[in-house]
């Protein structure tokens, strides 16, 4: 069936509630409430939050913004606490004692500094062992939480707070970890990149998609920070479209190892577009650094290239 | 009547599990426990549990895994030693804050580094504040009964706390020995099922678990965790009873070793107590006094009744198998002195950092602190209080 926007809203109440202390502009809110949407309603979910803005705007004791079930324990272990879960929910339900007719599915939610970096092991080890699960990154691109140190995820030549702009040293020099990728060599059933976009018809669908997969899924989702990147928090719709429409975020999705990219951009947009926006790449736009943004588009072009290409051979 | 059997300690660790059938296992290979999750996997394979083996790829993953799992309403369980424990470290505290039972059997070895893979008592020591009740075991039977045990106390509604079974490092864990066993029901019978109040897997009441919890709530919290603590007391002693009547074996807060009439005292933990009574025999032999506390209940600590034990000693010796390298001595003199302190009771005392990473301590050793014991007792002299047993000069 079609996805419609209105029908999903009006039918699906969010099961993410309101009054939560993330900052207004924040990517990250109409990321979760979305996923979770896309749960049956008779479904029971267990969702588990790494260490980060989400879990500690959204659960601060003892209030919850969470409608189903939620454990948060550490910062890099939501893969193996969910796993954990999981495993219980198999050996109870093998031996009886769960309701037959009640299906739990499991979910976690991550950062980009939860996820990318300090929980990346616990994800590979609950990835690997297949749990029915999915992994949603919300990707931020820095450690907002602590306040906008870089990440593996942080994109080259951002000014973070560990990565500050200098005089020598103009921002991140290092560029940003495919984490997409290294999920995919994990050879799951489900893998894919999305954003919230438009109505949200991308995000919604990828979130059933590896919710309903068997098996251990894996979502990367763009989820943009107004404090750390720099923008009006008004223009958060604006920067997920710029992101998709430059192809810095492509947005695609891997099942069993086939790739499909869900949006080709009729007009690739110049990088520029996507940067000058954002205060944490300001200095790319100063004379004398137009390298910056020529390698920072060269960089997207041939990223943009090789999903292109592995579009073409995983589909002869 | 039981059934006889010739098993090591992680054997019977293992088979304590068999019995037990917890709802999920979550474990990662480290020597000297890595034969428990092995053994268990066996059964798993051949479909002797119901278990579901979280086979983990570090034990920082195997604890949250086991969070995970007994927070969702299963019994979880896990092996451990050393720097597995050390990794598992800030989940440890995690697990205990959340009011979890989760069982480990912790095989103890010295925690690195540099590196050693033999006995001594440093893991355990480093999660001594954690919040986990602690009971130490002296043989392969005491290691398999406190695990029969270890469900009932961590699961009763008035402590709710995570409990770790220590057991030593190849002296038990890998050393065969005699073994009672209980038959497969009995077991089953004494450590019943499990019934968890709130659990993440019950739809009809979602909870969430593990918050940010600041100022005004975590300083009251943190006193329920140690009034939990508190409460464990009593709960060991009944529990212990009930499996005393079961098996005829007595278990207590700690055992008292010829201590009636004792003059010369050694409070120690775990497998050195077997030598130490050993040496209590051959002293006695000669008319010597001497005596043997052996600590079983290491958390929460019974100082008030180890104080009471202790005050007709003419002279103590307590026995810390880790150096907590501090200037003022291990963690179980600590302990012991600070509780004497507290109940009035002034008995001369001194502590002995011994058996660091493996190093054999002999009935010898052991005797040979009976004798600095008789000297202090005779001179009134402590001189060193902090003093090494079995260190090469």
């Amino acid at each position: 069936m079609a996805y419609n926007h209105k029908e999903v809203v009006a039918n699906k109440p969010s099961r993410f509630t309101s009054g939560h202390r993330m900052c207004a502009g924040c990517g990250a809110p109409s990321v979760a409430r979305m996923i979770l949407r896309a749960l049956k309603p008779e479904d029971h979910a267990v969702i588990a939050g790494a260490t980060g803005c989400m879990e500690v705007s959204t659960f601060i004791y003892p209030y919850t913004s969470w409608t189903d079930s939620f454990i948060h324990t550490a910062f890099e272990c939501a893969g193996a606490t969910l796993s954990g879960a999981e495993a219980a929910y198999k050996s109870l339900k093998k031996q009886g004692k769960l309701p037959e007719n009640k299906t739990t599915k499991f979910i976690a939610f991550g950062g980009d500094g939860g996820t990318y970096d300090i929980g990346l092991q616990s994800l590979s080890g609950a990835m690997e062992r297949g749990h029915d699960m999915v992994y949603v990154c919300y990707d931020n691109g820095a450690y907002m939480n602590t306040g906008i140190q870089r990440s593996s995820a942080t994109p080259k030549f951002a000014d973070t707070t560990t990565t500050p702009a200098g005089s020598v040293i103009p921002g991140k020099m290092q560029s940003r970890k495919d984490l997409a990728k290294i999920m995919v060599g994990h050879h799951l059933p489900y893998v894919a990149q999305s954003i919230a976009l438009n109505n949200y018809k991308d995000l919604y669908e990828k979130a059933e998609k590896a919710i309903y997969t068997e098996g251990a899924c894996f979502l990367n989702v763009l989820a943009p920070c107004p404090r750390g990147w720099g923008y009006n928090t008004e223009d958060l719709m604006q920067i997920n479209k710029l992101a998709v429409e430059t192809c810095y975020w492509p947005l695609y999705e891997v099942i069993d190892g086939v790739y499909h990219i869900t949006y080709k951009p009729a007009n690739k947009l110049p990088i520029e577009e996507f940067l000058k926006p954002q205060k944490r790449f300001k200095h790319m736009f100063k004379p004398g650094n137009e390298w910056m943004i020529e390698e920072f588009q060269k960089e997207v072009d041939s990223r943009w290239q090789e999903l292109l290409d592995l579009e073409e051979m995983t589909n002869k | 009547m039981g059934i006889r059997e010739r098993l090591s300690g992680n054997e019977a660790a293992a088979i304590a599990m068999k019995q037990i059938n917890p709802d999920v296992v979550a474990a990662f290979p480290i020597t000297p426990s890595t034969e428990i999750p092995q053994y268990f996997s066996t059964f798993v394979s051949n479909g002797q549990v119901d278990t579901e083996f979280v086979a983990v790829e570090s034990e920082h993953s195997a604890m949250s895994a086991c969070i995970g799992a007994e927070s969702a309403g299963a019994r979880a369980m896990t092996a451990t030693s050393a720097n597995g424990l050390s990794l598992m470290w800030e989940m440890i505290y995690i697990a205990s804050s959340l009011r979890l039972p989760i069982v480990m059997s912790l095989v103890n070895r010295a925690v690195s580094g540099p590196l050693n893979i033999h006995n001594d008592h440093s893991d355990a020591m480093g999660v001594r504040d954690a919040g986990w009740i602690m009971l130490f075991s002296e043989n392969n039977q005491e290691a398999y009964d406190n695990l029969l045990m270890a469900h009932r106390i961590a699961e009763h509604k008035d402590v709710m706390l995570p409990l770790m079974v220590c057991q030593d490092g190849f002296i038990t864990s890998h050393s065969i020995e005699n073994i009672e066993l209980l038959e497969d029901e009995k077991v089953k019978a004494f450590v019943g099922t499990y019934h968890p109040e709130h659990y993440l897997l019950n739809d009809k009441e979602p909870i969430a678990v593990g918050p940010l919890d600041l100022q005004a709530y975590l300083f009251e919290h943190k006193f329920q965790q140690g009034l939990a603590m508190k409460n464990a007391k009593k709960v060991i002693a009944d529990v212990s009873k009930e499996f005393e009547a079961l098996t005829g074996r007595k278990y207590e807060f700690f055992e008292k070793y010829k201590m009636d009439d004792a003059e010369q005292v050694i409070v120690c933990m775990n497998s050195t107590a077997g030598t130490a009574k050993a040496a209590v025999d051959e002293l006695r032999a000669q008319g010597i006094k001497a005596g043997l506390l052996k600590i079983r209940m290491f958390r929460p600590f019974p100082a008030e009744e180890v104080a009471t034990a202790l005050k007709n000693a003419k002279s103590i010796a307590v026995l810390d198998k880790a150096d907590s390298l501090n200037g003022a001595g291990g963690a179980l003199f600590e302990d012991t002195i600070s509780g004497m302190y507290v109940s009035n009771i002034h008995v001369p005392t001194v502590n002995y950092i011994y058996g660091i990473g493996g190093r054999d301590t002999t009935v010898n050793d052991i005797k040979k602190v009976y004798w600095d014991l008789q000297e202090i007792s005779n001179t009134g002299n402590i001189g060193n209080p902090y003093r090494y047993l079995g260190l090469r000069g």
